[in-house]
């Protein structure tokens, strides 16, 4: 049970999502379930459950290479942050302050009907099966499932994905650096 | 005039509206300076601390529009013109540059070439193109260089000037030395620029506002990688946090951060500006209910930059727009025409370490032969193309997203053909003025506040697809000498019928280069230009123009130095504090 998903949506979308970044046991890469796509997903659809909302994190170091971490001091929304990000996350829901140029389906509504789309089962079936109703559901849904998997496998952990850093280690990169940043030397390849 | 609650009001704190800031204060003026945005840069309160909210975050920065404007807030529209697109084609973000304290200098890589003495006088060295609106400016390149040279040590930029030790051997002359030695060069550009010298090219070392040693109390640059779209993280960049410090500790610069600027106020006779309406956001708890604010000033001054300054200008009259008897407000716009030539090598090109793009190369602005020819043989008069950055690619994020979904992913990334060992050439085209390209009021689209988006209408001329042509086989030959096993050409924006292709591209359908310019294009004739040589609207005489709506050229460089340096010239102008000229 997380901040907005349920169990059950929770092995349904992991299972997309593995479909989206198969996990690739050659390299021990991790594929989106284990790479965290769906705990990513999980504090994005309901970043509004914290205080401040998970949407900004802080700065200016994580505490991996020196410095204090801040990561995890997220930035206070103004209201008209507020405003822009629940109309993005949770729609504008025919609320007049967030249709100024019309309506805005909301990251929480696509997932509700994709998940519906996909069905309870969906992690029981074949990967066959899988593929075929994925590919079925409509307005978009395997491309933004894709697009937040890449944000949740290559992003800061702070985000909720990247697990332990997996999604960097698996392609050989290091991430932020600040404030150890890299020497003139490292900078000019020089050995 | 009577009870002025300060000598000017600057509307815009960006490289444009800070550097007149720090003029004016130096002269003893005070000034008011309101941004639109959220301040992340530094405190307006004494003692001026630098924040510390910039970090190495992908997400942050290039997902989740921290430094704004946000689509949802503040959509803009685009077209490539009435007759294709109808009213719009799109509706969000169109070449969205930062809204926030500090504007597009906090999220540019600080890549701070000067124009040459050609640029500014095209029409009487290379004569007029048709179709395009090709004029000299009103001033020369002798008239901006002591002001190149005081916005290269405000800012502090980090150079070479001697061609022996990599210098730009086709720089017009300079009246002193850079204020500091270059930083680190990439791995990749030594790459690049071996190849690129024996093609017979001449790539320098690039003029960067990061800090190679200490300077101005920020420190060295650490080479995180982590430049252009990031606000840095150690303030290493001084543009525009070293001119903004400057101005706030003279005590005479009041910075008022989420303040909108709804109209430009004028008195009665209509020829003299008294102060701006706007919106204190800050004191808001939603999007209606912002307390009203007028400022009143000896001065007004527009650094909004080349889309917001002609927005505000037209929403300042609905009758045909504030200070616009010549109609010309907002059109002449101009980006650059970008070339983007990449080259996947067989190893890592370890383009996440150090300043985004260390080198350049102005080979095809200054063109040859061949380059003649080919503009002969095009039609066309002349052919010019722009700066090429020999730079690294994007963040992991970006490339996921441009590869498909799938079992080829994970091998797709492992490889990372589209970043680790990606080298790119992004070239910086001029890009002609044309009466047709403009920034309007879109008829129906609204921001967050109720104000008219702008709307951009906009296509290339034909001389930027020929100039594009041209040069890029010349820098995929450069990138297979280098080492590269395969390398490939797009353009922004797209040439042609749009295809699928097109609208999955990253760079968008608009052009992506953030270079915005022209909206406000000056010169010595009312009829012909919207302000005079000394940035001053012709309709209004108390009114200035500080960034780079101005420009009546693109040129093939990056706008910040130069639009700083013209914003430099404005207020030493108007404080009458001018610098000697050195020749």
């Amino acid at each position: 049970m997380g901040a907005f998903f349920t169990d059950d949506d929770w092995r349904v979308l992991a299972a997309a999502a593995d479909l989206v970044i198969p996990p690739d046991p050659l390299t021990g890469a991790p594929g989106g379930a284990t790479g965290g796509v769906v705990h990513y997903l999980d504090q994005l659809l309901g970043a509004f459950t914290y205080d401040p909302p998970r949407i900004w994190a802080g700065g200016p170091f994580s505490g991996r290479h020196g410095g204090d971490a801040s990561f995890g001091n997220w930035f206070a929304l103004r209201p008209v942050d507020e405003l822009a990000w629940r109309t993005r996350v949770e729609g504008s829901l025919g609320r007049s302050e967030r249709e100024v140029n019309g309506p805005t389906v909301g990251l929480q509504e696509h997932y509700r009907a994709g998940l519906a789309s996909l069905g309870p089962d969906f992690a029981d079936l074949s990967l066959e099966q899988q593929q075929e109703r994925l590919h079925a559901v409509p307005d978009g849904f395997r491309d933004r499932l894709y697009a937040h998997a890449c944000e949740a496998l290559y992003g800061d952990p702070v985000y909720g994905g990247n697990r332990q850093g997996s999604g960097w280690a698996s392609i050989g990169f290091p991430g932020d650096v600040q404030p150890r940043g890299y020497t003139d030397d490292e900078v000019r390849g020089d050995p | 005039m009577t009870n002025v609650d300060a000598d000017v009001v600057i509307v815009g704190s960006g490289p444009g509206g800070a550097t007149f800031a720090e003029v004016v204060t130096a002269a003893g003026w005070t000034c008011i300076v309101l941004d639109k945005g959220r301040n992340h840069l530094i405190d307006a309160l004494p003692p001026h601390a630098p924040k510390q909210h910039f970090a190495n975050d992908e997400l942050r920065f290039m997902e989740r529009h921290f430094l704004g404007p946000d689509p949802l807030l503040e959509p803009r529209s685009y077209r490539r013109s009435a007759d294709t697109d109808g009213d719009r084609l799109f509706a969000g973000d169109v070449n969205n540059l930062p809204s926030t304290v500090g504007g597009g200098g906090v999220h540019a890589d600080g890549k701070l070439p000067r124009f040459r003495e050609d640029d500014f006088h095209l029409r009487s060295l290379l004569g007029a193109v048709d179709g395009a609106e090709v004029d000299d400016w009103p001033i020369t390149y002798a008239d901006l260089e002591p002001y190149y040279a005081e916005v290269e040590r405000a800012i502090g930029v980090a150079g070479e000037a001697d061609p022996a030790r990599g210098g730009n051997p086709f720089a017009s002359w300079r009246s002193g030395p850079y204020p500091m030695p270059p930083g680190a060069d990439m791995f990749g550009a030594t790459l690049s620029t071996a190849a690129a010298e024996r093609r017979g090219l001449h790539p320098y070392r690039a003029p960067t506002g990061a800090n190679s040693v200490p300077y101005d109390g920020r420190p060295a640059c650490n080479n995180c990688g982590f430049c252009g779209f990031y606000g840095c993280p150690i303030h290493a960049k001084g543009d525009p946090i070293a001119m903004l410090s400057r101005a706030l500790h003279t005590g005479r610069c009041d910075l008022r951060p989420e303040c909108v600027v709804t109209e430009v106020l004028i008195d009665g006779t209509g020829r003299r500006a008294t102060g701006v309406r706007y919106l204190d956001t800050s004191q808001a708890t939603g999007a209606h209910d912002a307390p009203v604010v007028e400022v009143h000033a000896r001065f007004v001054v527009l650094a909004a930059g080349a889309f917001e300054t002609p927005r505000l200008l037209l929403r300042s009259n609905p009758a045909g727009g504030l200070a616009n008897s010549s109609g010309l407000i907002g059109r002449h716009l101009t980006f650059h025409f970008q070339t983007l030539t990449v080259g996947a090598f067989p190893h890592s090109m370890l383009g996440h370490r150090g300043r985004a793009v260390t080198h350049l190369h102005d080979d095809h602005i200054v063109g040859d032969d061949h380059q003649a020819a080919a503009a002969r043989a095009a039609g066309l008069p002349w052919l010019r193309g722009g700066i090429v950055e020999h730079g690294a690619a994007a963040g992991p994020v970006l490339e996921a997203k441009t590869l498909p979904p799938g079992p080829l992913h994970n091998e797709a990334m492992r490889r990372s053909d589209l970043r680790d060992k990606l080298w790119v050439f992004t070239m910086q085209g001029e890009d002609l003025p044309q009466h047709g390209n403009q920034v309007d009021l879109d008829p129906r689209l609204r921001d967050v506040w109720g104000l008219a988006a702008g709307r951009v209408t906009y296509q290339p001329h034909r001389h930027e697809i020929a100039a594009s042509a041209y040069v890029a086989p010349i820098l995929e030959h450069v990138l297979r000498d280098a080492g590269a096993e395969w390398a490939f050409t797009t353009t922004s924006p797209p040439v042609g019928d749009l295809t699928e292709l097109d609208l999955l591209n990253p760079l968008g359908v608009a052009p992506a280069s953030k270079h915005w310019m022209g909206t406000c294009r000056m010169g010595s004739d009312a009829a012909t230009s919207v302000v005079g040589p000394e940035q001053r609207f012709h309709d209004v005489e108390n009114l200035l123009c500080a960034d780079s709506s101005v420009f009546v050229t693109s040129a093939g460089y990056g706008p910040t130095l130069t639009l700083a340096a013209l914003s430099a010239r404005a207020a030493h102008l108007l404080t009458d504090t001018p610098r000697e000229r050195h020749y």
